[in-house]
């Protein structure tokens, strides 16, 4: 029971919350869109004025836009294939009953907590080295040409990197929802004959549908911003330049504010439609 | 429930799991590994795994060469100073939100969510130039603001749903007894809330400790965290190897440690609730 007082002084505690977010949001985002309605070259004549829709069709008709779409694609269905995959088979052996289970999970989960330069720098110099790295030896042992893994299969090697740093996530939370089923289901249909693939398929995938859907989407969101490890690995070349990178570069390497401004809406579009349904699931899982 | 299963079976989930976790485990392992290395062992033909000359050299080296406490220290600042700050600004929203719910928190807790779905990339410039405006574009303040921003809305949520599990008629009879609303937040509700909220600053350091995006853009020399330092190795002089692995685990050692504690926490706060 809430009283009129107590309703004011909640609104009152509420207040610095919500209008630091408020600004957050508003005060940058229309400054970009401000930007991405003009030509504004900070070091090549600074802001020159209104230039209507300019920036957006020049945004998507440059040559780099459409393979920066691709590989933007490429790489969040690459990881999210990968993680959703190896986080299901993970979770169903995590879940099973073993010696040293909690000192496995933490092996597992591990990846997750090591910073994104790290990774990427780990991964690039003593693994995909084609001279040095660990893949090379393991190449030349079987006799093989080892691979320039991040000039040649850039883009997978990229995949491969993110894929690792994201796997504990999709495991965590899908053992989480496996442990959540009622074993009392799956031990009847044992009894009534369902062999082990029939058990997956009809009891335990349904099941974890909904943690699945979490999964993809919040993925989806942090991988639409991927920066770090592209940053400190290929810098964007050898095909590995994300919708993320490009605008990144058209901002602060060729400091062309007002295209990257344009861009940087484009990406406000993309993460906002993954959001309306990440919402969706969240806001009726709060009403429960 | 346990199942009851063969001594056979279990001794092979046992071997098929262990294979599985360390495989995971080994980039991690083997950047340990290596930092104790010489540079000419680091690289040398075939790999070496254990049996090598352990040396603690490279951690000299690292901290000589670089000043490392200086990273590690920006990277404590940053890190516990946008924690703290988010929780100080987001314990009273929680409270008001799950203690004094009305028709429009659901909408408000909602909002707060997506704000943290913006892409930075597509706030970048006007940030950046804000923070030269203000004159503290490469300075930890910015950061520290930067980051509590971009965690608000996961720690506002995470608290909010602490909160909901601690019943509402303990802080009622707080009020009837004559307790200030001060005195209840403080002395009745922040006592009871401790666990929650110390799950919630875990996680949360644990987020801006290890954040990429701001901290590589907005610093250069001066407020260079460990990110932006790591990241510094990507243009290297030379074997450098060892003295990368040694400066690596000394970045995501105490991760690596705090991370184990908020394990079932990790599940709570990244999905918003969605998974329980």
């Amino acid at each position: 029971m809430a009283t009129q007082h107590s309703r004011s002084a909640a609104r009152l505690m509420m207040a610095p919350a919500v209008i630091l977010l408020l600004g957050w949001m508003l005060v940058p985002l229309v400054m970009t869109l401000w930007f991405s309605f003009r030509e504004y070259l900070p070091l090549r004549g600074g802001d020159m004025g209104f230039v209507g829709l300019e920036n957006y069709i020049r945004f998507v008709t440059s040559s780099a836009f459409w393979p920066s779409v691709q590989t933007t694609l490429v790489l969040v269905g690459g990881v999210l294939l990968i993680t959703t995959i190896f986080g299901i088979l993970l979770a169903l052996l995590l879940d099973q009953p073993m010696w040293g289970q909690g000192i496995v999970r933490i092996l597992v989960i591990a990846p997750f907590f090591v910073m994104p330069t790290v990774t990427a720098l780990v991964w690039k110099n003593m693994f995909m080295d084609p001279v040095n790295g660990l893949f090379a030896h393991i190449w030349k042992f079987f006799g093989a040409q080892p691979v320039e893994w991040l000039s040649q299969w850039s883009l997978f090697s990229i995949i491969i990197i993110v894929a690792w740093q994201w796997l504990p996530f999709a495991t965590l939370i899908l053992l989480t929802a496996i442990q959540s089923l009622d074993s009392e289901q799956l031990e009847a249909a044992e009894m009534d004959g369902a062999p082990p693939l029939k058990r997956f398929a009809y009891i335990i995938l349904p099941h974890l549908s909904r943690a699945l859907t979490v999964v993809v989407l919040i993925q989806t969101i942090f991988l639409l911003s991927i920066f770090a490890e592209i940053f400190v690995t290929t810098q964007g070349s050898f095909g590995t330049r994300t919708l993320t990178y490009l605008i990144y570069q058209r901002v602060l390497e060729s400091q062309n504010v007002g295209l990257g401004s344009a861009g940087g809406i484009y990406a406000v579009i993309l993460a906002n439609i993954v959001a309306i349904f990440l919402m969706r699931i969240v806001g009726k899982n709060l009403d429960a | 429930m346990a199942r009851n299963v063969t001594p056979q079976r279990k001794a092979i989930n046992t071997v098929i799991a262990w294979a599985a976790g360390l495989l995971i485990f080994f980039p991690i392992l083997w950047t340990i590994l290596t930092s104790f290395k010489t540079e000419a062992q680091a690289i040398s033909s075939p790999p070496v795994f254990l049996f090598f000359d352990w040396t603690l050299e490279n951690y000299a080296v690292v901290q000589e060469r670089s000043n490392y406490m200086r990273f590690l220290w920006n990277s404590v600042i940053i890190a516990g100073g946008s924690t703290v700050l988010g929780v100080l600004i987001a314990i009273p929203a929680a409270w008001s939100m799950a203690f004094v719910p009305s028709r429009r928190t659901k909408d408000i807790l909602m909002w707060m969510l997506s704000t943290k779905m913006l892409p930075a990339v597509g706030v970048l410039y006007p940030i950046y130039l804000i923070c030269i405006e203000l004159g503290i574009l490469d300075s930890r303040a910015a950061l520290v603001v930067v980051l509590m921003l971009i965690n608000l809305p996961i720690i506002v949520w995470m608290l909010y749903t602490y909160f909901k599990e601690i019943p509402g008629e303990i802080l009622e009879a707080a009020r009837m007894d004559g307790a200030s609303l001060k005195a209840e937040i403080l002395y009745v509700l922040t006592p009871m809330a401790v666990p929650g909220i110390a799950s919630t600053m875990l996680l949360n350091f644990i987020l801006a400790w290890n954040e990429a995006f701001w901290t590589l853009n907005l610093t250069a020399a001066k407020a260079a965290p460990l990110t932006a330092f790591i990241a510094s190795y990507s243009s290297p002089e030379g074997l450098f190897y060892a003295k990368l692995s040694a400066a690596s685990t000394m970045a995501i050692a105490p991760i690596l440690i705090l991370g184990w504690f908020s394990q079932k926490q990790l599940v709570r706060g990244l999905t918003f609730g969605a998974v329980k």
